[in-house]
């Protein structure tokens, strides 16, 4: 069906979670944008640690602590690998997407952006890169810039060399829209920004769950995603930075692990990334995140970008027939996830229904009201797609909203 | 369709849902409060005029689904004319009966609004039920802030 030496059915079968009925009906999973689900290889791979490995790292002398360790860095190299970053060191283990943001703007934003200051980011993020830039720019005395949207759900790029001014700081955007499946133009936009040196942040989330992502490629100054939407555990994260910006910037959290040696009067941090992974880490969650990737690069990101890009078009039609729907973000190139609405009927009223027909689905405003007020809905109906998606899955959600429609009448 | 289903958009439910009556702002309000639920973005809100006591008038405005808007609906209907204890007594019932179930209140004094038992059946749904009381309330007690689910 897709790629070659993707096996749509073996690839479900790996999915434990997926083999149960919910409310008497298999189960339809199609929210892997709000969280996906674990490979047995993942679930394997944190048992494995905690019934093997486990003990605290980059301090104990004894047998497993080194093991620990090892299985922490080795995790840190794979997340290097599939970002296709130059160096591990680049790779720093947070809890999620959000806390990378959040760290970026405590360290390098703190330091970085001053009264009068500005940053740049769109009017099609979600919370988390909105919120911690505008609580920084209100501490700062600093001005919160968007990039707009037009009514297809692309980023408007024609005043873009008017909002990268002298006194940008830093652009901050998503590399796909969690709310709307835009795939953003992020190397023209780097290329842009960097040529007025303004550093880069992407917001990675949604994207590297469906296609392979190249940092050095791209030319990000950082990279953020969580770990639970890329098929891992929950509570882990990962911010890529450029070393040199790294090195540059002041640590986050203080404590244990992010220092050199502490006096009474001074404490000289440690270098990088350790000095922005202060305490101890989710080592379990490293681990699970480290087989997570071995897993996706086992099938193949290239064969999982063709199932997705497959899967979506098929989505598209099917939603298309269904009399009401109304498909929102029609940019020009989309991955992952379709939003829509369906006449007057409210996305919660549908995603209850939807659910009784075992079919799991988000409704609501994803997290991004700025842009549903652009797109002028309080909140849309979000089906989201994975590797383990099938078209049995759409199918069923087209059957979903034809019962919808039946109760609404 | 499953019973569950059947339950919560009873047909009540759903013409309330659609067709919502006292959909407006009232004239010469002097009760008002805006309830939101942060989790879907739904906001309304409610206006009264409140005499001797007495709530002359009700009305609602605002975004939501259909469980929203026909609690909304159904609630101005039921407190129109009551004494504001009466209408706390109500908030009372009306919560126990979309967070416990139709067992163990008291139906007569619930009258059309026990058409939103089914709610009881859908965790996920309370707060779209609860969050015009809850609203009313405030507007009542003329608490300033505006009122979240949250």
């Amino acid at each position: 069906m897709s790629g070659a030496g993707f096996d749509g059915a073996k690839v479900r079968a790996d999915f434990p979670i997926l083999q149960q009925e919910v409310r008497g009906r298999p189960l339809v999973y199609l929210d892997s944008a709000a969280s996906a689900q674990k490979p047995q290889a993942v679930i394997d791979a944190i048992s494995h640690f905690y019934t093997h490995d486990n003990a605290n790292v980059h301090r104990g002398v004894h047998f497993l602590s080194e093991r620990s360790t090892s299985a922490f860095e080795g995790a840190r190299e794979k997340v290097a690998r599939f970002l296709h970053a130059k160096d591990a060191k680049e790779i720093v283990f947070v809890r999620g997407t959000t806390e990378a943001i959040n760290l970026v703007v405590q360290t390098f934003g703190r330091k970085n952006v001053g009264p009068g200051d500005e940053v740049l980011i769109t009017a099609i993020e979600h919370h988390a890169n909105i919120v911690p830039w505008q609580m920084l720019c209100e501490q700062q005395g600093a001005k919160l810039k968007y990039i707009p949207v037009d009514p297809h759900g692309d980023l408007v790029l024609d005043g873009l060399d008017e909002l990268l001014t002298p006194r940008t700081r830093i652009l901050a955007l998503t590399h796909v829209s969690n709310a709307l499946g835009t795939v953003t133009p992020v190397k023209e936009l780097i290329r842009r920004a960097h040529a007025r040196g303004i550093p880069v942040l992407v917001d990675g989330a949604q994207a590297v769950t469906h296609f392979p992502v190249d940092v050095v490629d791209l030319d990000c100054d950082f990279y953020a995603f969580s770990g639970h939407k890329l098929f891992g555990p929950m509570g882990i994260g990962v911010l890529f930075g450029k070393k040199e910006r790294l090195e540059s910037m002041p640590p986050y959290q203080g404590g244990g692990d992010m220092i050199l040696s502490v006096t009474m009067e001074k404490t000289i941090y440690n270098r990088v990334p350790y000095r922005f992974e202060a305490g101890t880490p989710d080592v379990a969650g490293a681990v699970g995140l480290g087989a997570a990737i071995d897993y996706l690069q086992r099938v193949g990101m290239e064969n999982i970008a063709a199932h997705d890009r497959e899967l979506l078009a098929y989505t598209e039609q099917a939603l298309a027939r269904v009399p009401g729907v109304r498909l929102l973000g029609r940019a020009r190139e989309r991955s992952g996830l379709v939003s829509f609405v369906m006449e007057d009927i409210h996305p919660h009223d549908i995603g209850t229904i939807l659910d009784q027909e075992g079919v799991a689905v988000r409704a609501g405003h994803h997290c991004a009201q700025p842009l549903m007020q652009c797109f002028g809905v309080a909140a849309t109906v979000r089906a989201s797609l994975a590797l383990y998606s099938t078209r049995e899955d759409v199918d069923a959600l087209v059957r979903g909203l034809h019962k919808v429609r039946e109760v609404f009448g | 369709m499953s019973a569950e289903l059947q339950d919560l958009y009873q047909e009540v439910v759903l013409d309330h849902g659609k067709r919502p009556r006292n959909f407006r702002e009232v004239e010469g309000a002097n009760h008002r409060a805006q309830g939101h639920n942060p989790l879907c973005g739904d906001q309304l809100t409610v206006t009264a005029k409140v005499e001797d006591g007495v709530i002359r008038d009700i009305g609602f405005q605002g975004q939501g689904c259909a469980i929203s808007r026909a609690s909304a609906s159904l609630m101005t209907g039921a407190v129109k004319d009551r004494t504001r204890e009466e209408a706390e007594q109500l908030f009372e019932q009306v919560h126990k009966l979309v967070t416990e179930g139709p067992d163990g209140v008291n139906t007569e004094v619930l009258g059309k609004l026990t058409v939103l038992s089914g709610v009881s059946e859908f965790p996920a749904r309370v707060k779209c039920a609860s969050l015009a009381w809850h609203t009313l309330r405030a507007a009542l007690r003329g608490e300033a802030e505006p009122i979240s689910t949250e």
